[in-house]
């Protein structure tokens, strides 16, 4: 009499989430690798991307080459890979310094108690008020420029958002039940941090990481662009972009479209590796 | 004649609820938490239903009144008045006909004055005596309306709860846990209320974990247990334990401090370890194989019960028995 | 009342003071640890080769290469105080004078910019958030995504190429034509100058916000008085209006407010590429030739105006969330 199929339905629940955790896999996997191959495939191009030939000056794109030629006949195809290989290189060092700073500054300033939680949140507020392409700037020119310091100038300004999430979820871990029992036990603080805490911010950690890459690349191609960054004779994307100026009115649009395409690009696939490993990780904070 | 024959206001029948949700890695599973849950108000009645803290019973309300999140799967004849009703149908009758009481002030907008969110942001002079009415009516004095949900006591908020439920003249009042945090003259004056409404020919479904305040108020109490009404009965029935039919139902009663205090030894079955066939077997002392299989839904003494001890098979009990009892 | 809103402000602004001064410090020691010779940069590789040594002399106590750090701190925080930020070495101008000027340029870029995305933005994360996985919303978030992602100076050029190179609408560079007189350019001249960066910033800003707001709406829409509300029989437009505005416009306006770093950042790029004379730009051409006092300057400027956003951003939490300004009326 219970006849299940007589029973009116009254709202059929929305089924799309399984392909969609199978396709944030998939595409993961597809752009790390796809990263991977522009990045190798830059290396390589290193040689090519600085040759000149004053037979091929000025070329539009064809199929010889594809983002055209520069006023001193490079290929510009070569010279974008190299500049995200660069971009890439200077990011990975650059954030991965960053979230280490953040690490040990967000952890120190939840467990070692009110004062060094004071001073820390006091001077991530303090880096946080000068704009942030200003304390490049300065950070840059303080170092004289160069490759050293758009490096530095990179690592040294991303931590204080990280730095902040990070301490937030140190905060909320301290009360969790099974960190209280273990203090009330009486394992020292480095213990707690090590055994407890460390282990649950990892992924966290992780996804923040592979966040900061997008913006490290952003910023160095930003102020290589504006002259503090990547010594000129390096094929930065920031260089190429700031040399296409000059090219511009002549109507040689090419360099100036193709490498910055290609750096969107890459961005995009970076903060997607990041959005979807946080996804994986953490479904449910994610939003789709 | 007419006036004694009591309509029917609400009557739901084989309920059941369903979430998609997935685990670690990439199985979806499909949660029940609510299953074959049947119950009924009819007029100038409180039915009560009760069950243990964290058991699901919130989220029949919400069914009723078609605000489950979207991964929910919901199958059941809901009727109203009679009419069978769809989710279109609900859509149209929630904050009419059916008004839900929530069961604290974290549901009010904490940027908005209360007085006008109890008009339901309407503006006019008619609306604005209705409120000023109701207020009158449940003791708010001058200037509550004046002010933000943060401001209003315990008591206070209960009443414009009630208030803002009762603006539409509904047919039909959803309380869900309307008492935690409040003390006992004021439960009991929260109660009071809902007396007052039903007594004017209205239904009232309290959703509460307090079962001894639900026998002082309701009519009928609708016992729940692990996503089903294992026994609806009559208050009066948990006068003395041999009339309560479910097992369940009379391990809560001699849980009861005047009844020898005697807790229930286990737990309630989680959603997904859920047992076939009568959910508080691995529990129950008189378990016996045919627990584990359908069990209908009888009508015994009055009152319902899903028992295997009361169905077909069982002459002693057999429906039969009981709906000479009734009659 | 009132001396619960002095207290709530002077505690604000006594913050803000310090940690500018603390930013101040920052920015000192960073430019005086810099490599760059600010007297070298001052007089030039040819002027070094032929000054006297006296002259040497003369500048260096000028610059106060001997002095220690932090007795040139003081002096210079005592001069800043008194409106004095030096002399500018490409400029030849005080730094205050040239900064003047430059920050109502940068003003009205950044003011238009910030207008326009901050209503634009709203606009869209609205609709991207009412419409949750409806195509609007993907298209809205496809788009917000793709130019959160998208380098400011790129994107400037492009618009430079496209407007000016191409469509021949706007000039390529310059604020003021060349060869006249900046007083006789006319209000028309300055806005076509104005119009390309501040639509390039507006169309980048618009992202970030359209983001920040979609996510709140949804947010929002998950509460428990929403739920109530669709309980009590509001439809999604009457919630919207009755309880979502007013919840979502509180910390979007907080964000607008604090978002003047972001913006700052973006100007400074697009100043650059469309050579406009803000303080982006002035920044930008005292760090490559070595101009100490002026990106001195021009730093401290722009942290007041990050921490006066804040400092707004907060002020105003407290004017208009009912809980904040109850609570001071009833201490």
């Amino acid at each position: 009499m219970n006849d299940v199929r007589t029973i009116p339905v009254l709202q059929t629940a929305k089924k799309s989430r399984f392909s969609l955790r199978k396709k944030t896999i998939l595409s993961l996997c597809f752009t790390a690798s796809f990263l991977i191959i522009i990045t190798i495939v830059g290396v390589l191009c290193s040689d090519t991307a600085v040759t000149t030939d004053f037979t091929q000056k000025n070329f539009a794109p064809s199929i010889e080459h594809l983002f055209g030629t520069d006023w001193l006949g490079r290929d510009m195809l070569a010279r974008t890979l190299r500049g995200l290989s660069i971009s890439i290189f200077i990011g990975l060092g650059a954030s991965t310094v960053s979230a280490v700073i953040a690490l040990i500054l967000g952890t120190m300033a939840a467990t070692l108690g009110n004062k060094v939680d004071t001073v820390i949140t006091w001077l991530v507020d303090l880096l946080m008020g000068i704009p942030h392409l200003l304390l490049l700037i300065l950070i840059s020119f303080a170092l004289g420029k160069g490759t050293f310091g758009v490096i530095v100038a990179v690592a040294l300004s991303h931590w204080p958002g990280l730095t902040r999430v990070l301490r937030g979820e140190i905060l909320q871990i301290k009360e969790e039940d099974y960190v209280k029992i273990a203090q009330k036990m009486g394992q020292s603080r480095c213990k707690i941090a090590i055994k407890h805490i460390f282990p649950h911010i990892f992924p966290q950690f992780i996804v923040g990481l592979i966040l900061l890459f997008p913006h490290a690349i952003l910023h160095e191609a930003s102020i290589t662009f504006l002259g503090f960054g990547l010594p000129p004779e390096q094929p930065g994307i920031g260089n190429i972009l700031s040399e296409s100026m000059s090219y511009l009115s002549m109507g040689m649009w090419w360099l100036a479209v193709f490498p910055g395409i290609a750096l969107l690009i890459t961005v995009i696939l970076f903060d997607s590796v990041g959005s979807n490993l946080r996804k994986l990780i953490d479904p449910f904070s994610a939003q789709d | 004649m007419e006036a004694n024959k009591r309509k029917e206001i609400l009557n739901i029948e084989d309920l059941f609820i369903s979430f998609n949700q997935y685990e670690k890695g990439l199985h979806r599973v499909d949660i029940n938490v609510i299953t074959n849950l049947s119950v009924n108000v009819m007029e100038r009645e409180i039915v009560a239903i009760v069950g243990s803290s964290g058991s699901g019973k919130s989220l029949l309300a919400h069914a009723v009144l078609g605000l489950l999140p979207k991964n929910a799967n919901v199958r059941g004849r809901i009727s109203f008045r009679g009419e069978l009703l769809t989710a279109k149908r609900i859509g149209e009758l929630r904050g009419k006909e059916i008004c839900l009481v929530p069961q604290s002030v974290g549901y009010l907008d904490p940027l908005m004055k209360v007085g006008i969110q109890v008009r339901h942001s309407r503006d006019d002079e008619e609306t604005k005596k209705r409120q000023q009415q109701l207020f009158d009516d449940y003791a708010l004095k001058e200037g509550t309306a004046e002010l933000y949900p943060f401001e209003l006591s315990g008591g206070m908020a209960r009443r414009v709860l009630l208030a803002s439920a009762l603006m539409e003249n509904p047919k039909l009042i959803i309380a869900d846990e309307p008492t935690p945090g409040l003390d006992l003259p004021l439960a009991k004056k929260a109660m009071a209320d809902f007396r007052d409404f039903a007594d004017k020919g209205n239904g009232v479904l309290l959703i509460t974990h307090d079962i001894e305040l639900a026998l002082e108020v309701a009519d009928r109490i609708a016992v729940f247990y692990a996503g089903t009404t294992v026994e609806e009965a009559l208050v009066s029935d948990f006068d003395r334990e041999e009339t309560l039919r479910h097992p369940y139902t009379k391990a809560l009663w001699r849980a009861f401090p005047q009844h020898g205090f005697r807790s229930l030894d286990g737990v309630q079955p989680y959603v997904k370890e859920m047992p076939s066939g009568c959910p508080f077997a691995p529990r129950c002392e008189s378990v016996e194989p045919a627990c584990s299989g359908e069990i209908p839904l009888r009508t015994v003494a009055g009152g319902t019960v899903r028992c295997v001890r009361f169905s077909d098979n069982k002459g002693e009990h057999g429906e039969k028995g009981a709906e000479e009892n009734e009659a | 009342m009132g001396l619960q809103i002095g207290k709530f402000i002077a505690v604000n602004v006594l913050k803000a003071v310090l940690l500018i001064i603390a930013i101040s410090i920052i920015c000192f020691i960073l430019v005086s640890a810099s490599p760059v010779d600010p007297i070298r940069a001052y007089v030039g590789e040819v002027g070094m080769a032929n000054m006297s040594q006296e002259a040497l002399q003369q500048l260096n106590d000028y610059f106060g290469v001997n002095t220690p750090f932090w007795e040139r701190y003081f002096n210079w925080f005592k001069d800043f105080i008194r409106g004095d930020m030096g002399q500018s070495l490409i400029y030849r101008q005080p730094v205050a004078d040239v900064i003047g000027v430059k920050f109502m340029n940068s003003m009205a870029l950044m003011l238009t910019a910030w207008v326009i995305s901050g209503i634009l933005g709203f606009i869209l994360g609205i609709i991207a958030g009412m419409m949750r996985g409806k195509w609007i919303d993907k298209l809205i978030k496809g788009y917000s995504l793709l130019l959160a992602s998208t380098p400011s100076f790129w994107l400037a050029l492009i618009m430079l190429m496209i407007f000016a190179v191409w469509l021949g609408w706007f000039p390529i560079g310059l604020s003021v034509p060349i060869g006249i007189d900046a007083a006789e350019v006319s209000i028309f001249d300055t806005l076509r100058h104005l119009i390309l960066p501040a639509l390039t910033l507006s169309v980048i800003g618009v992202a970030n916000i359209a983001l920040h707001t979609r996510e709140k709406v949804i947010d929002v829409m998950e509460e428990d008085y929403v739920l109530y509300a669709r309980a009590c029989g509001e439809s999604n437009t009457q919630i919207l209006k009755h309880h979502g505005l007013r919840n979502i416009l509180l910390p979007a306006i907080t964000l607008q407010f604090a978002s003047f770093s972001e913006i700052f950042g973006g100007s400074v790029l697009v100043e650059q590429v469309f050579s406009y004379p803000g303080l982006g730009n002035a920044a930008v051409t005292a760090g490559l030739n070595g101009d100490v006092p002026m990106l001195l300057g021009v730093a401290v400027i722009s942290a007041a105006l990050v921490f006066t956003g804040n400092f707004i951003a907060n002020i105003l939490y407290g004017v208009i969330d009912p809980r904040i300004r109850r609570s001071m009326l009833h201490e």
